[in-house]
């Protein structure tokens, strides 16, 4: 090939402090091209991304253009060149409608937006609806919004972070369509992500990040996923031990119809929720974020009192009028989906981390905090689960996503709980501290206790649950047995197209 | 070349005391610049403002007189404020503090009244707190923002004591000054030192730290209300209750605002008068934050600002200094300490580019 | 001159300070910030407003030299909350707490002293009408001024790219940041013209409401304008009318005072005060249950 990549990175670094999350990337896109940049949480893949985009600036290293050198302080330096992005977390606007948040970063009067909107819609297969509101919209549909917006400034680069971690499988597929027609009007896309079966699927080069590094440049069509994702983390991939399912014991948690209003328009209502968990068991619920995760978990864990005290009950006795506190007693724990401010104070040390749910084990005397006893504790869940930290007195801000969670999964298990509901349990955690992490919950299994998972990522669900239930629009499917069920079906679920 | 703040992986000690420190350096470097603009010996001035209150055992008597109440309220505010509970009206919780405590020698002004003092004292911290408790009310009843309702109340209740003044309370041979009758004596706090107007409510104050110094640093209760202001919805997770958070800040930052009431016409006043309405509420928030809401820190900047007053007293007669300069000394001084603030979290940085 | 045409001519001057002041905060609130110093940038506004009256007989400079001074103030704030993350409850204290006590000490010597207000001016011969004509359509250029203003802000918040912006950089910040919007900047755009609003309110307090300078003359109107963004709910028409309420609330506690009614002075002079609460009661009781 004569003519000069789209797109050169050469010897690009940047460092956070004492992180150095990029070190010396070398990187080519070429025009026509659909290139993966795959590694997994942690490998450096957003901060190459937010280089390229204009969002950092890189400490040493030259971006190149077309082949000139180009200096980029700016989103806006980025997309006058042409270069478009997608957000993994949509930047978009929700009190706004489509064509207000496409205004944002389009000149043009809303009539002509409107057309320009349906039209790249029907010619790309990206159909919504210019005049609704962002709020109203489906997940699938904000990302179509997303990639119109992008399209509307005729990018001759198209950035993808993560698309798909967002979408039921049918909607993956729909958008590799579009990509594909994407490609063959003759732009490149750069596709994030450390889904390898997709990557297969859809790119003809892959860039293998680790570790801040570039370890590998291929096409992985040529390639298996086992091997890709030794490039990727560097090492055999680990299995999870499956314990052979044991016959489920007593009954732990039930839901019986349990619904619950939405507390704001941008909420979800639940409606008429049954579900039963016994001890030694995990059961799965799937579906992407936004049709009732939030509001199930913060009912189940007692944030939000139910309706009715029957519509939730823990180790059979009524618990729906129950906070959080009475639930914990009652031998509940939870492990919610956001770490910080929620599973943890950012500014408190871990030994103060962990009386926010612990302090019912022996660390208060009259009122008066047992530091001793609080510190013992924190110790041992440092030591137990392999917590990488100073020790207990480090912030819970500064320390990263894996850590964190380990330390917060370590400190409900350490609960003894009978039951545990655990949200997004591996949600950026990297593959290392994802697969102990599953390994814990397998294990608390097999001592008994009774586990609800809450998660997006399917492959998670399959590996760890005997039972997968499905909820779309804060309506819960009935269970299907994990053994007899496939993704495909699931997926289907999720659409809401079975019911 | 630009500046850039880099998160510490935890809160720096040393910055914890050095920046309030360079705060009031900074402060007073303003301060210079300023009072030289205005055309006023900025020296002396400073002089005034800082030293002088030292110089003299009656002065340094009369920063202590002042701290007592500034003490007692800010440790009652910080409180509150750690669970980000922002009562802001304790100028009026002071006042109506102060008028159930003067209700007593208004109507026993022979002093028959058994046990007069610690009734006193008691009225004022209950109306304090029940006049606190109402934006309470209404924050967890309606989610009416306490900051508001509590200064609205502020202004209500200096009408309240301007109508008792000018009216039933008036004392019918004060020649009609908007003041009530003198208390008698046993309506009146035992001086400290002789010689002196301090009186024993600096005891109060001080051990009111040390009471808030065991509970927000040491107690659960301390601990929930800290978990409530830095991250609410942790605090929702473990299953603190957020309308109890908030009774509790309220009602502690008007109890203590009522005791302090209660001790300046049982004090120095020795009777009701419009002088109760000094801005110990609205110092008290500054005294707070400047003791970066820690009790142990709250005494210290107590301390500094009893001194500003004092000191500002004597700098208005020997530098011709206005009155309002040490309301701006004090304004200066918060907006430094938040400036520098951030140097305990977070350190500065170059962020240098290299050249390509 | 009749109760009547008392409130008619003079609701509006009574309700401008309070109208600007909340507009100017209404913006920064939307823009995602919220800044607790009204009353002292009303207060170096007034200070400022009358100094520069005094001595240059022109009230155009004392407006412009309030704006300035009061933009400044507010910059302060910016300086803290967008330049060093500092907190706003504290940071639009201190910021309070500074403007009345630099408005105290500059306008220490011009006590007592007085200026010329601004005469009234009708409005295109429509001061022919019977009853409003000379009443309620003879006004100062400045209500004039403010009026046109006051649709102004609302074309462009309801209307024009720079309202979206403002309003999406207020939703969501990182994504503003992420599309390409510098959201420091606009914040700090905002509170600056929150600073000259509440500095022009400032000016027409000290100079043409009332054409003295007097410590405390703002008499808690900036936390006033404060919970009126709040009974507003953040549009421009509502906080407008939310204004005028409390002009013709102010006015008819002059009326009262002035009739003798059989109350203490100090009822009246509260009124605004619990009006304000139970306002903010009844507004937030509804966005509870909404929500």
């Amino acid at each position: 090939m004569s003519q000069p990549a789209l797109l050169r990175l050469d010897k690009v670094s940047k460092r956070y402090g004492s992180v150095q999350a990029n070190r010396q990337i070398d990187l080519s896109v070429r025009a026509g091209s659909i290139h993966a940049v795959l590694g997994e949480n942690g490998a450096g893949k957003s901060t190459l991304m937010k280089l390229i985009y204009g969002v950092e600036q890189p400490d040493a290293g030259r971006i190149c253009w077309k082949g000139q050198e180009v200096h980029l302080a700016r989103p806006s330096d980025a997309q006058s060149l042409g270069i478009g992005m997608v957000f993994q977390h949509f930047s978009l606007f929700e009190t706004l409608s489509v064509v207000q948040n496409v205004s944002l970063m389009i000149p043009g009067r809303p009539v002509e937006l409107a057309r320009k909107i349906q039209d790249l819609g029907d010619q790309f297969g990206l159909s919504v609806d210019p005049h609704a509101m962002v709020h109203r919209l489906s997940v699938g549909e904000r990302q179509r919004v997303e990639i119109i917006r992008c399209l509307l400034l005729n990018p001759k680069l198209l950035i993808l972070d993560e698309p798909t971690s967002v979408l039921p499988p049918q909607s993956a597929r729909r958008l590799f369509e579009t990509l594909r027609k994407l490609q063959a009007e003759g732009m490149a896309i750069l596709f994030i992500s450390h889904k390898l079966d997709e990557i297969r699927e859809l790119c003809d080069t892959a860039s293998v990040l680790r570790g801040g590094e570039v370890t590998g440049r291929v096409d992985p069509r040529e390639h298996d996923a086992r091997s890709l994702a030794q490039l990727m983390i560097g090492r055999e991939m680990p299995n999870v031990a499956h314990a052979a399912p044991r016959p489920p014991g007593q009954e732990r948690l039930r839901l019986n119809g349990l619904s619950h209003p939405r507390a704001s328009r941008f909420g979800t209502t639940l409606k008429g929720i049954d579900l039963k968990l016994h001890s030694g068991e995990i059961i799965g619920i799937a579906g992407i974020s936004g049709n009732g995760q939030q509001e199930l978990a913060a009912l189940v864990s007692g944030e939000t009192r139910a309706q009715d005290p029957g519509m939730i009950e823990i180790m059979g006795k009524k618990a729906g009028h129950l906070g959080p506190m009475a639930r914990r007693r009652l031998g509940f724990s939870f492990v919610p989906e956001e770490r910080l401010g929620r599973g943890a104070v950012p500014e408190m040390s871990l030994a103060d981390n962990s009386l926010l749910t612990a302090h019912g084990r022996n660390m208060l005397s009259r009122g008066f905090i047992r530091r001793k006893v609080e510190r013992a504790f924190t110790r041992d869940c440092i030591e137990a689960f392999d917590v990488r930290t100073p020790g207990p007195d480090a912030e819970a801000g500064a320390m990263s996503g894996g850590n964190l969670q380990k330390f917060i999964l370590g400190r409900e298990i350490m609960l003894q709980p009978d039951v545990m509901l655990v949200s997004q349990p591996t949600w950026g955690v990297d593959i290392g501290a994802a697969t102990a992490i599953r390994r814990r919950l397998l294990d608390m299994r097999d001592q008994g206790c009774a586990i609800l998972v809450i998660s997006e990522e399917m492959d998670e669900l399959f590996e760890m649950c005997s039972k997968l239930h499905v909820l779309n629009h804060g309506t819960l499917s009935a269970a299907l047995e994990a053994a007899q069920t496939t993704p495909q079906e699931i997926g289907r679920y999720m659409i809401g197209a079975q019911s | 070349m630009k500046l850039r703040l880099i998160r510490r992986d935890a809160a720096s000690r040393l910055a914890m005391f050095a920046s309030p420190v360079l705060a009031l350096a900074l402060t007073c470097l303003a301060s210079l610049v300023l009072f030289a603009a205005l055309g006023k010996p900025a020296g002396a001035a400073l002089h005034a403002l800082l030293l002088k209150p030292f110089l003299s055992w009656y002065s340094f008597s009369e920063v202590l007189l002042k701290m007592a109440p500034l003490l007692l309220i800010a440790q009652g505010l910080a409180i509150g404020f750690r669970a980000n509970v922002f009562n802001i009206g304790a100028e009026g919780q002071f006042i109506v503090g102060a008028l159930c405590a003067s209700a007593m020698p208004v109507y026993f002004p022979q002093g028959d009244l058994p046990l007069m003092l610690p009734t006193m004292i008691a009225a004022g911290a209950l109306g304090g707190t029940v006049y606190a408790l109402i934006a309470a009310a209404l924050r967890t009843r309606f989610g009416a923002s306490e900051i508001l309702v509590t200064l609205m109340m502020a202004l209500i209740a200096v009408q309240i004591l301007n109508y008792l003044l000018l009216g039933p309370w008036k004392d019918p041979r004060g020649f009609n000054f908007p003041q009530t009758v003198m208390f008698p004596d046993n309506a009146l706090l035992p001086i400290l030192f002789d010689g002196t107007r301090t009186n024993i409510s600096l005891i109060f104050s001080l051990l009111a730290s040390v009471f808030a110094y065991l509970i927000m640093q040491h107690h659960f209760r301390g601990y929930q209300l800290r978990t409530a202001g830095l991250a609410p919805r942790a605090a929702l997770y473990a299953g603190f209750s957020a309308p109890r958070m908030v009774w509790l800040g309220l009602g502690i930052g008007g109890l203590a605002a009522g005791i302090a009431g209660a001790s300046e016409v049982a004090g120095p006043l020795g009777q009701l008068q419009r002088s109760v309405t000094s801005g110990y509420g609205y110092a008290a928030i500054i005294v707070a934050y400047v003791g970066g809401l820690n009790p142990l820190g709250i005494i210290a900047s107590s301390f500094l600002i009893s001194v500003i007053y004092i000191g500002g007293d004597s700098a208005t007669v020997s530098a011709g200094l206005p009155v309002a300069a040490v309301e701006v000394f004090q304004g200066l001084l918060l907006f430094f300490y938040l400036l520098t603030f951030t140097l305990i979290r977070y350190r500065v940085e170059l962020d240098r580019k290299v050249p390509a | 001159m009749s109760g009547l045409e008392f409130l008619l001519a003079g609701t509006l001057a009574a309700a401008l300070p309070l109208l600007l002041a909340a507009l100017g905060e209404m913006v920064v609130e939307k823009a995602g910030l919220l800044n607790l110093g009204l009353e002292g940038m009303m207060a170096i506004g007034a200070a400022i407003a009358f100094i520069c009256v005094y001595h240059t007989g022109s009230h155009f400079v004392g407006f412009l030299g309030a704006a300035a001074v009061s933009t400044l103030t507010a910059l302060l704030f910016a300086a803290l909350v967008i330049g060093v993350q500092a907190n706003q409850v504290a940071s639009g204290l201190a910021i309070g707490v500074l403007g009345l006590g630099l408005s105290a000490l500059f306008g220490k010597s011009y006590e007592s002293l007085t200026i010329q207000g601004l005469p009234k001016l009708g409005l295109l011969g429509l001061s022919e009408i019977p009853l409003i004509g000379p009443t309620l359509l003879t006004q100062d250029i400045v209500v004039w001024v403010s009026i046109g203003m006051t649709f102004g802000l609302w074309w462009v918040l309801n209307r024009t790219k720079l309202g979206l912006v403002i309003t999406a950089v207020g939703e969501n910040p990182e994504a503003a940041r992420a599309i390409g919007y510098p959201v420091s900047l606009i914040r700090l755009y905002a509170v600056a013209f929150g600073g000259a609003m509440c500095g022009i309110a400032g000016a027409y307090a000290s100079t043409v409401y009332t054409p003295l300078w007097a410590d405390g003359m703002i008499a808690g109107r900036g936390w006033i304008a404060l919970a009126l963004v709040v009974f507003g709910t953040w549009q421009t028409g509502r906080v407008a009318f939310g204004a005028l309420l409390f002009g013709i609330l102010s006015l008819g506690e002059l009326t009262a005072q002035a009739m003798g009614i059989g109350l203490p002075s100090q009822v009246l002079s509260s009124l605004p005060y619990f009006v304000t609460i139970l306002m903010l009661v009844v507004i937030s009781r509804r966005k509870l249950r909404s929500a």
